[in-house]
């Protein structure tokens, strides 16, 4: 090695132990990477966790930049956000980025999520992890609805509208509570301020922190597997697992390539159709009723949810009455809190499951699916009946989980990790 | 360290008046930052009453107002509407309005002050949209025998021509009544119903 680069190369070392010496860096980087043990066996749904993260960072970045140009006031933020569509340079771009990113998020999440159900990795010791994996999707709830308002377009205005509604069909309390949600007695300015205020700070701080503490509760207990094998349990003269992998430097590749692909998917998204017009929709990503101002004098012919929360909505929609439609809805949402006590099968992965759980689990995605899609319908009486079916699926999945798992006839677990 | 000489009692006593004391302060200073969020003295202000002329309102049609935010409705009545409310008091689920809100000038069959003329907050009662106003001969899709009356685009709640709810749709209760009084035959007051002119 040439004489200069031997001294900067040696210079960056001592550096480095010059920080090791009043920071725990090297411990931070082989606890979490370099010495983190993953199973051998990650397949296709094991990108979605560092996805996710990604699209963390993207909605983050093009965030703050959005926030420069963006005047959180009822009177001025319909035009800014034209503005920064028209106008700004390259506002286009990182305004599609940031609407496309909230879908792509809910995208990534729920194939996380699936995929937690697919190989059992909400079951014990995991039950702390799935919770608040859990957390952070109820705070990203909030976090897209709060900033759905913000364009301060009509399905902004009635979305916004019927959300904090549901808090007002609440008994005794609703009323006030609703109030105090919107600071008004309509929707209006204030709640759009706080709704700002919200979407940018607050929200985004919770989401960071609990990123933090998934991270750190995965890292404790180790990741689980396709196999739903503990690698812990078979570990050689080192403690080191024996089908176990260092994260850096072989997921740290893998998933380069998985951010790789999932970016050029995003970016035909962001580039080519970005209000995701897929025919027989308003726009499912940007709906078109959204590029009208709010007017709260009326609502749009057609309003519905953006996609992700269309099989909750269905849900709403299906039950006749209007406490019993909020409590189902948030039911809905919440049940999947209770997966890691409601599964009493001693197998973790689809793999060796009996046929019980993979027959419910495949009726439950068909439901969430036929949900989804009903949830972006005009209700008729025959696809309100088609919702109150699917609905009886969707909650049957949960109610009658510790009865069709616990009569399963599961297979024998492997001790070590098939492929 | 000989644990006998800590006085235990008063390291018990310490610690629970600490904790306590603590607590209270927590959970006052929560106060203003809960109260903070409720409407401010300006948003409270907001809501003065409404004056509306009704001259060149025909029989049949319906106007639009804005009072306190939301959109009040007026609609004209003609004689075969009223006759049509009065037919559907069997497929409304509150037909005397017994546990909706209006006030009692407008608790009758027609739930106003004067039959012909509608005065209503256009706000469902489910979850909050504004019904669209589908009058009878378009209300085909909706119900094969529609007399008229209002459709919420977005759970699919139905009233009649009285602001009532109809039977077996998501909204609880009637459309509400706001408080407003005819200050002549064509102006009408929203939001105020006080006897003194």
């Amino acid at each position: 090695m040439a004489k200069p680069i031997k001294t900067l190369v040696n210079g960056l070392y001592n550096l480095r132990d010059w920080v090791d010496s009043r920071f725990p860096l090297m411990k931070i980087w082989n606890e979490h990477l370099a010495q983190y043990y993953c199973p051998k066996n990650f397949n296709f749904w094991y990108f979605f966790g560092s996805l996710a993260l990604l699209v963390l960072v993207i909605q983050i970045l093009t965030g703050i930049w959005l926030t420069m140009n963006y005047k959180p006031s009822a009177e001025e933020a319909f035009a800014s956000v034209e503005y920064i569509m028209r106008d700004v340079n390259w506002g286009w771009l990182i305004r599609y980025m940031h609407s496309t990113g909230a879908s792509a998020f809910f995208i990534v999440i729920y194939l996380h999520m699936f995929r937690a159900l697919l190989y059992g990795s909400y079951k014990k010791p995991r039950e702390l992890l799935w919770l608040s994996g859990m957390a952070i999707y109820l705070v990203l709830m909030g976090e897209a609805f709060f900033g759905y308002l913000l364009p301060w377009g009509q399905m902004s205005y009635w979305g916004a509208q019927v959300i904090i509604s549901l808090f007002g069909a609440l008994p005794i309390i609703g009323d006030d509570l609703s109030l105090w949600i919107r600071g008004d007695f309509v929707v209006s300015d204030v709640t759009l301020n706080r709704f700002f205020s919200l979407h940018v700070i607050a929200f985004p701080l919770l989401i960071l922190g609990l990123v933090g503490f998934h991270i750190l509760a995965l890292h404790e207990v180790g990741s689980n597997n396709p196999d739903g094998v503990e690698i812990k349990q078979n570990k050689n003269a080192e403690g080191i697992p024996l089908d176990g992998i260092p994260f850096h430097p072989y997921y740290t590749v893998k998933d380069i390539v998985g951010a790789a692909v999932f970016l050029i998917f995003f970016f035909a998204v962001v580039f080519f159709m970005p209000e995701m017009k897929v025919p027989g929709t308003q726009g499912l990503f940007l709906e078109s009723a959204n590029f009208i101002q709010a007017n709260s004098l009326q609502t749009p012919e057609h309003i519905a949810p953006v996609w992700y929360f269309t099989p909750f909505y269905a849900i709403l929609r299906a039950v006749p009455s209007q406490l019993g439609g909020v409590i189902a809805m948030g039911l809905a949402v919440n049940l999947f809190l209770l997966l890691p006590w409601l599964d009493r099968s001693a197998v973790k992965s689809f793999r060796y499951r009996g046929r019980n759980y993979r027959i419910a689990l495949s009726l439950f995605v068909i439901s969430f699916l036929f949900l989804g899609w009903l949830g972006l319908q005009v209700v008729t009486p025959f696809y309100t009946w088609m919702a109150r079916f699917f609905s009886v699926v969707y909650f049957s999945f949960f109610f009658l989980m510790p009865f069709y798992t616990a009569s399963d006839k599961d297979k024998t677990v492997p001790d070590r990790v098939t492929t | 360290m000989v644990n006998k000489n800590i006085d235990q009692s008063r390291r018990r006593f310490l610690t629970t008046a600490a904790t306590v004391v603590g607590g209270v302060g927590a959970v006052a200073a929560a106060v203003p930052f809960v109260s903070n969020m409720n409407p401010s003295a300006k948003t409270k202000a907001i809501g003065a009453p409404v004056e509306v002329d009704i001259s060149k309102l025909e029989p049949g049609d319906r106007m639009i107002e804005k009072w306190q935010g939301k959109p009040v409705w007026i609609l004209r009545r003609t004689g075969e509407m009223l006759k049509d409310i009065s037919s559907l008091n069997d497929k409304v689920s509150d037909p005397t309005s017994d546990n909706s809100a209006q006030p009692d000038y407008a608790k009758n069959e027609f739930r106003a002050r004067e039959d012909e003329f509608l005065v209503v907050i256009g706000i469902c009662t489910h979850l909050g949209c504004s019904p669209n106003f589908v009058m009878k001969e378009e209300g085909d899709s909706i119900d094969a025998d529609w007399k008229g009356g209002f459709f919420c685009p977005c759970h699919g709640s139905r009233f009649d021509l009285a602001g009532r709810v109809f039977k077996g749709v998501p909204a609880p209760s009637n459309l509400v009544i706001p408080p407003y009084k005819f200050i002549s035959s064509t102006r009408l007051l929203i939001g105020d119903d006080s006897e003194a002119v």
